[in-house]
């Protein structure tokens, strides 16, 4: 059987599968935080130097990837739907920014509690909080133009376009805000070297990434269905979609 | 967004050339005719500059230290407040539309609104920083760089600004809107801008901060015609 890839680009089609994937993931949400916690809070070890205090890293390190991920996520979509004309990508990519901001906001927020009890300070003009801070604003604008403007058409394209704008100079910002200033802490975790972190460190801040990500997925596919809903109330199979539950 | 290619795919020089030139002498024309409107626009640029050491302290010590981020951010939104007039007067009178419509290339059409507009804000802030820079304690090396880097900085501010003055035509919200959108771009050029002249109180070369300017520009002007393009069909759709 071939699969048809342009089965799930229209929204009549999309909105059961968001629907079961939704309560997939929002499963694998819980039971991921959950056992991430436990590993993160009860199994890892004290570090040396920084105390318990690090262990804000569970959370601070996951939300501030998922940030820099979903606006890439947002990109993506806003290239299709600017490139092909769906409605479907704009709404994702719509669905998407709210949890890319909380995500930048979490970030930010968790990194003020950490760099409180290491750095002395709630916070300092560092490089990659600097980003972080000025990502959060980038989503915020498109955030802020969606609301704006009325037709939700113009809006999709306009955001799209912002997006893209934003996607190009996400990368220059981060690069040029990382010559001009850093002391934040060097990635504990890299790909090409061996961890400078406990084993068990690791797989807590792996498997609260899991988490996250659960989340973030679960969420934006909660909310692409709303606005699916919401765009798509004058059409028939939404009418027959809703009336049932209204008839009860 | 095909139609859009198709009209605009592989334009001749020639056609590219009166286009840009055409939109450059028509905007440039109806900014020197309100020239009370330019001269405002300038003395905001001052008048924000002389604002700080009253804010903060007379002593050389900080000024100096200040000086390039003051004459930088003031540049960045002197340059915000003037975004709106490249496409808001041409949006509501129906003008744009026509420009839009007309077989010339869109892209080269706001090619010629965007140097316009670079030629009657940027260039002029480029002008007087240097000037504006004697109250900072900046000396004649320093003063040069803030120029230089203003006048490769500023070109870049009006490409970005368009985009966000294309995107918010049409949208609730104006002007503080735009500022939300655009400020966020600007602050590479910000860094890299400002950056120069304290490179070179350091001790050490401008030359990396200009080259990165020179570079961004250089992007900017190769992508922005385009995406700003979009924006217009977008905000006329």
């Amino acid at each position: 059987m071939i699969f048809n890839w342009f089965r799930y680009s229209s929204p009549i089609s999309f909105y059961p599968l968001a629907g079961r994937l939704s309560r997939v993931f929002g499963v694998l949400a819980v039971a991921f935080t959950i056992a991430g916690l436990y590993i993160g809070l009860v199994v890892a070890p004290t570090d040396a130097t920084q105390g318990d205090a690090y262990r804000i890293i569970f959370l601070h390190v996951p939300t501030a990837w998922m940030a820099m991920l979903i606006y890439l996520a947002m990109a993506f979509w806003s290239a299709l739907a600017l490139g092909f004309n769906t409605r479907l990508s704009a709404m994702m990519a719509q669905a998407l920014a709210p949890t890319g901001a909380l995500m930048a906001a979490l970030a930010l927020w968790s990194g003020a509690f950490w760099g409180r009890p290491t750095w002395g300070t709630y916070w300092a003009w560092d490089a990659r909080m600097t980003s972080t801070l000025i990502l959060l604003f980038l989503y915020l604008g498109v955030i802020a133009l969606r609301n704006a403007i009325d037709d939700p058409r113009r809006a999709d394209r306009a955001c799209a376009l912002l997006s893209l704008v934003g996607a190009v100079n996400v990368p220059i910002i981060y690069f040029s805000v990382q010559w001009w200033n850093t002391l934040h802490q060097g990635s504990s975790i890299s790909f090409t070297s061996a961890p400078k972190m406990a084993m068990t460190m690791v797989e807590g801040l792996l498997v609260m990434t899991a988490g996250v990500w659960s989340y973030c997925i679960a969420v934006t596919l909660a909310r692409v269905r709303s606005i699916i809903v919401e765009r798509e109330r004058g059409s028939g199979w939404v009418a027959s979609l809703i009336a049932p539950q209204g008839a009860r | 967004m095909s139609e859009t290619w198709a009209t605009t795919a592989a334009p001749d020089a020639a056609s590219v050339s009166a286009a840009f030139g055409w939109a450059l002498a028509r905007d440039l024309r109806i900014a020197l005719r309100s020239k009370a409107e330019l001269g405002v626009q300038l003395m905001f640029y001052v008048i924000v500059v002389s604002l700080f050491p009253l804010a903060t302290s007379p002593s050389r010590e900080v000024l100096a230290t200040l000086g390039p981020g003051v004459l930088w951010t003031a540049a960045l939104l002197a340059s915000l407040l003037s975004l709106p007039r490249l496409f808001s007067a041409d949006f509501s009178d129906g003008t744009l539309e026509q420009i839009a419509l007309s077989p010339r290339p869109l892209p080269a059409l706001v090619s010629g609104k965007m140097a316009a507009h670079w030629l009657t804000t940027g260039l002029p802030v480029a002008v007087l920083a240097p000037v504006l820079g004697g109250q900072y304690a900046m000396d004649g090396t320093e003063l040069g760089i803030l120029a230089a880097a203003l006048l490769l900085g500023t070109p870049i501010l009006s490409l970005l600004g368009a985009i966000g003055a294309a995107l918010t035509l049409g949208a609730r919200g104006g002007g503080s809107l735009l500022a939300l959108l655009v400020l966020p771009l600007y602050a590479p050029v910000l860094i890299f801008g400002a950056g120069a002249v304290d490179a070179r109180r350091a001790g050490l070369s401008a030359g990396p901060q200009l080259s990165l300017l020179a570079a961004g520009l250089l992007l900017a002007l190769a992508a922005a015609p385009f995406a700003v393009a979009t924006a217009v069909r977008i905000a006329l759709d």
